[in-house]
């Protein structure tokens, strides 16, 4: 192939209203209207979408899965931030 | 996250890369064994990450080829709605393709070198798609044993180790159980109809029945790649295994059209509860694969046509993104 591949375009889809856009896969397009006409006929043949985003794969920033532990180790230690670390006696209601 | 520009994380540490490896190895092995997915970025040892590009990439340039057979019928299909269904069934391949495609860029091959191999001949694609398609007929058996046979293959792949494989699957086995239904009610139809049309329908079945067969791959004793891609929780049955459920899933709905399966030493086995069957001829198998099957320059002549006669629409379609960019 002669010329330059086109993008790369990862495609979000709302199932249905209410719910929110999910990842559904990626595909290869030429510019933003085309990636989204080729989102539509890749993956929504049987209604499974009722709104699509795409975006150029290369604009996503990612944490790194090598940095996961150090990454989310803020949060690790903090489980006062959860209701079940309160200890309320019986008899309390609506709490 | 099937995004292929995520994916290629430099190993940075290039001081004891061994002893890391090691360890990375075992922990690897201990994610597979307790049954977490492994995604893009993840570590992967070299052997399984090629593994799976050989794979996924073979199983879509197979959903690619896989139109030509079906899209043979599309200008003759006896009724608009058989046209119309056919031609649904021949997106969803495409489609498919696509799904597969996209699984196998998250490993770090591109799209354009996947498609040159397949061009040139260098990649290989299921030998089923290698066979011709004579008659209406043909249609309804391919969906009915080529696409059962594919689904047998593929709802174990939904539980793959590696993530974007295994989520492509589970999208690809949804759509599929319509292409073997709609197999089967054509095969129904014939069966149930003239003379001639049972005698087209149970011709069907005799030239497909045995490369369907074939599609599980070599017997597990010849397969080369079996126990590792088990070990690594990409394959979860032998082919073996996947052949004899297919037959035991399949001769009795043959039975139902009144169908002669063309296999004389096929029997039910009462203590096993699976059916018995005759010796697969594996040198045409072989010869299938090393390209020498009846259509396997025909497949690849068109498919070299095709991408030859969309270059300009490739490149328009560039040329106006260049400058409305």
């Amino acid at each position: 192939m002669s010329n330059k591949a086109w993008p790369l375009y990862e495609v979000f889809i709302r199932a249905k209203a209410g719910l929110s856009h999910r990842h559904a896969g990626s595909l290869h397009a030429a510019d933003d209207q085309m990636a989204l006409g080729y989102a539509r006929d890749t993956y929504t043949r049987r209604m499974e979408g009722v709104s699509i985003w795409v975006v150029r794969s290369e604009l996503i920033v990612a944490s790194d899965p090598a940095e996961t532990s150090a990454f989310f180790e803020p949060a690790k230690d903090k489980v006062y931030r959860h209701p079940t670390f309160y200890e309320i006696p019986d008899g309390v209601e609506n709490l | 996250m099937y995004t292929q520009g995520l994916d290629q994380k430099e190993q940075s540490t290039q001081q004891s890369a061994e002893l890391e490896d090691a360890a990375q190895l075992e922990a690897f092995m201990q994610r597979v064994d307790e049954e977490e997915k492994i995604e893009a970025k993840d570590w992967m040892p070299e052997g399984y990450r090629r593994t799976l590009v050989r794979q996924i990439s073979q199983h879509a340039h197979s959903e690619i080829i896989g139109m030509q057979p079906e899209g043979n019928w599309l200008t003759r299909a006896p009724s608009l709605k058989r046209k119309a269904i056919l031609l649904a069934k021949v997106q969803d391949e495409a489609g498919h393709g696509l799904y597969l495609y996209g699984a196998a860029e998250t490993l770090g091959v591109s799209r354009d070198q996947m498609v040159a191999n397949l061009l040139s001949g260098k990649a290989k694609y299921s030998s089923i798609f290698n066979y011709p398609t004579l008659t209406w007929a043909d249609i309804g058996t391919v969906g009915w044993l080529v696409d059962g046979a594919a689904i047998m293959n593929q709802i174990p792949l939904c539980r793959c180790s590696y993530g974007p494989y295994a989520r492509a699957m589970v999208r690809v086995c949804k759509e599929e159980s319509f292409h073997q239904r709609q197999g089967f009610e054509i095969m129904l139809v014939l069966s149930r109809g003239t003379d001639a049309q049972k005698a087209m329908a149970q011709d069907a079945l005799n030239r497909w029945w045995w490369p369907a067969l074939m599609m599980f791959g070599p017997s597990d004793k010849d397969s080369k790649h079996s126990a590792q891609s088990m070990a690594w929780k990409i394959k979860r049955f032998s082919n073996d295994e996947l052949r004899q459920k297919f037959i035991d899933a399949t001769v009795p709905q043959a039975e139902f059209l009144g169908l002669r399966v063309p296999d004389d030493d096929l029997k039910f086995n009462e203590d096993t509860g699976h059916y018995e069957f005759g010796e697969i001829d594996w040198q045409e198998f072989h010869d299938v694969l090393a390209g020498n099957g009846p259509c396997n320059k025909q497949r690849l002549a068109k498919r070299n046509k095709a991408q030859d006669d969309g270059a300009w629409v490739r490149e328009a379609a560039r040329a106006y993104a260049d400058k409305h960019a």
